[in-house]
């Protein structure tokens, strides 16, 4: 059975891509996403407001939640589902595809670069064994990931040469969301 | 000229299309054109009053609506209407849907909740009869009244030839 979207459209998608625009500003920090009621268990609240904010039919989405999620999604968003390789939006629940095999863009347009909206166990800022430098951060930020897949950082970091062209990624931990544009470099203390 | 909203579907032949489809969609079309009090009326008869959950809307938006000239020519955007609609389920799991053109969130969700009534076997036949049939024949005596009235402000234009 299909579920609700936002009670209310318009404030619920304008609250929740003020929290991705502030996340994505300053990359590092954790924003809350108010989650409601009867949105789809499989997906983290954050990654249900997220979809429902920044899709349509106009981008190929992907997802690996099942086909309850699928359902809720298409309704919801009328997003067409898409493999992998063209999905300008990624919803993973489980290990992600390969980066480098994603839409990255071109140099000409770069913004065709596919998002990739992971969840992972928990998100806490400000410590941890992850340092960020880049656009956005003072000097260095510290963040800790809980549940992060162990190939991810270094595929990431494999796609930084091509910039501009490349992949953001933004992790969702229940109802907290953390931005990593392309442009952030991370380094991973052993 | 005439103008078809693109949202609603053309029954080109009722016998190609299945039964429950056929159905569906000309209970639609009447809910669609019913008034607001008398959606409230029927609403306030049901007994229990089911419940339901809002899944889309009620929402206001535009529908473009595309014409044809003399009926068959090359098809071209006419106007904008607007139109509210809304999606719900009831607490049994049937999903009914509304379109209705103007304004009127409440008829919108009224629509989309008997839609939703009239998928339930148990109580499509009961609603056909106390709801949909009246709501048609009135709709039906409404088209016609107001077509008669047409008619008589017909005039006729008399080409040469055919005055000879």
């Amino acid at each position: 059975m299909i579920g609700p979207g936002f009670a209310d459209p318009v404030l619920g998608a304008q609250a929740a891509f003020r929290a991705l625009l502030e996340a994505t500003a300053y990359p590092g920090r954790v924003r809350r996403i108010a989650p409601q009621p009867g949105w789809p268990a499989a997906l983290p609240p954050a990654m249900a407001a997220l979809a429902l904010t920044l899709c349509d039919q106009d981008t190929p989405l992907w997802q690996d939640a099942g086909p309850e999620v699928a359902r809720w999604l298409a309704f919801h968003t009328g997003a067409p589902p898409a493999r992998a390789e063209e999905a300008a939006f990624l919803l993973c629940i489980g290990a992600p595809p390969p980066l480098a095999a994603l839409r990255l863009g071109s140099d000409e347009a770069p913004q065709d670069g596919a998002t990739l909206l992971l969840a992972v166990a928990s998100l806490q800022e400000g410590q941890g064994r992850l340092t960020l430098e880049g656009p956005g951060i003072a000097g260095a930020a510290r963040l800790e990931v809980g549940g992060l897949p162990p190939r991810l950082l270094a595929e990431r970091a494999a796609l930084a040469p091509l910039f501009p062209r490349g992949l953001d990624l933004v992790l969702c931990a229940g109802e907290s969301i953390v931005a990593l544009p392309r442009s952030i470099r991370i380094t991973e203390a052993p | 000229m005439t103008a078809a909203p693109t949202a609603a579907p053309t029954i080109a032949d009722p016998a190609a299309t299945p039964a429950p489809l056929a159905e569906r969609r000309r209970w639609m079309a009447v809910l669609a054109r019913a008034g607001a009090a008398e959606l409230r009326a029927a609403l306030a008869e049901l007994d229990p009053t089911p419940g339901w959950l809002r899944l889309k809307g009620p929402e206001v938006g535009l529908i473009m609506l595309r014409g044809r000239m003399g009926g068959d020519g090359a098809p071209f955007n006419l106007m904008e209407a607007t139109a509210t609609r809304c999606t719900l389920r009831l607490d049994s799991g049937a999903m009914g849907h509304a379109t209705i053109l103007g304004r009127d969130p409440e008829k919108a969700e009224l629509a989309a909740l008997f839609d939703a009534l009239l998928q339930d076997p148990a109580r499509r036949p009961r609603l056909l009869e106390s709801l949909i049939e009246p709501l048609a024949r009135a709709q039906a005596a409404a088209r016609q009244a107001r077509a008669r009235k047409a008619a008589s402000t017909r005039v006729q234009f008399f080409t040469l030839a055919a005055m000879r």
